[in-house]
């Protein structure tokens, strides 16, 4: 026996409850800073120039936050496009397209950090 | 097996009359595919051109800003469906909330999600190009 309550806190019968809708909304806040934080980032540089970006990505605290960014935006992406793909993609394409979107996240997501944590430990600051 | 007969569907979009809750529903989800694709690319790709030095990351400049005007239609259009898919992202915490599903309201902000972000948009490259002259 369980109460009605109980019931709605765990878990329909996928047993996951409301976890793929209340992790948008949390990266969600996290793409709203950390994004955010981005634009105006490269807004305040005096240039677009190799020195003048890699001086200011190779600092401790723009690196690390570029690369909470890259794994926030892939973790909503990865959660956004299964959506659209399971409200339009049927049958056997949707699998293939689910699989195509999860090597999409972990691919660009493992470049976008290689290239970050290169130039956070070799660039000079 | 039971021969499959077409099941009964629910009302859809074509016995609604349009509001503009539906157009920034739809260009939310497209501004948000649009990011995931194109906006992962560039960025991944600028990364990657600076992580391998000064030739490869000019190379990348020239590619962006050269190709007539190209490379800022794509810029421009990203730094819009990112401002629209923040906005659109505002409204529906909001709405989640339960707040603002008032017709007048709901209308209301519809269509300040499209002006704010086009707005946000514009003063974004009038920096740009501010610092560009």
């Amino acid at each position: 026996m369980s109460t009605e309550l109980g019931r709605v806190r765990g878990l329909g019968s996928a047993k996951e409850g409301a976890h793929h809708w209340w992790t948008q909304r949390v990266t969600a806040v996290g793409n709203l800073l950390l994004v955010l934080w981005f634009v105006i980032s490269l807004l305040r540089l005096p240039s677009m120039d190799y020195a003048v970006v890699i001086s200011w990505l190779a600092a401790p605290l723009p690196a690390v936050l570029m690369a909470l960014l890259v794994i926030n935006v892939c973790w909503h992406f990865r959660l956004g496009l299964q959506v659209v793909i399971e409200d339009y993609v049927h049958g056997g394409s949707r699998i293939i397209a689910l699989g195509l979107l999860h090597i999409w996240t972990f691919g660009m997501g493992a470049f976008a950090l290689y290239a970050i944590f290169k130039i956070a430990f070799t660039g000079t600051h | 097996m039971a021969e499959k007969r077409a099941r009964p569907l629910s009302p859809h979009l074509q016995v609604y009359k349009w509001g503009p809750h539906m157009t920034v529903s739809i260009l939310n989800r497209m501004m948000g595919v649009g990011l995931a694709t194109v906006g992962t690319l560039v960025l991944v790709w600028w990364l990657m051109a600076l992580a391998s030095g000064e030739e490869t990351y000019k190379g990348f400049m020239a590619c962006v800003t050269g190709c007539y005007y190209f490379g800022y239609v794509v810029a421009i259009g990203l730094t819009f469906a990112f401002f629209f898919h923040l906005c659109a992202g505002v409204r529906h915490f909001v709405m989640d909330a339960g707040a603002g599903f008032e017709l007048d309201a709901n209308k209301l902000w519809a269509w300040m999600t499209l002006i704010i972000a086009a707005l946000l948009t514009a003063g974004t490259w009038l920096i740009v190009l501010g610092k560009a002259l």
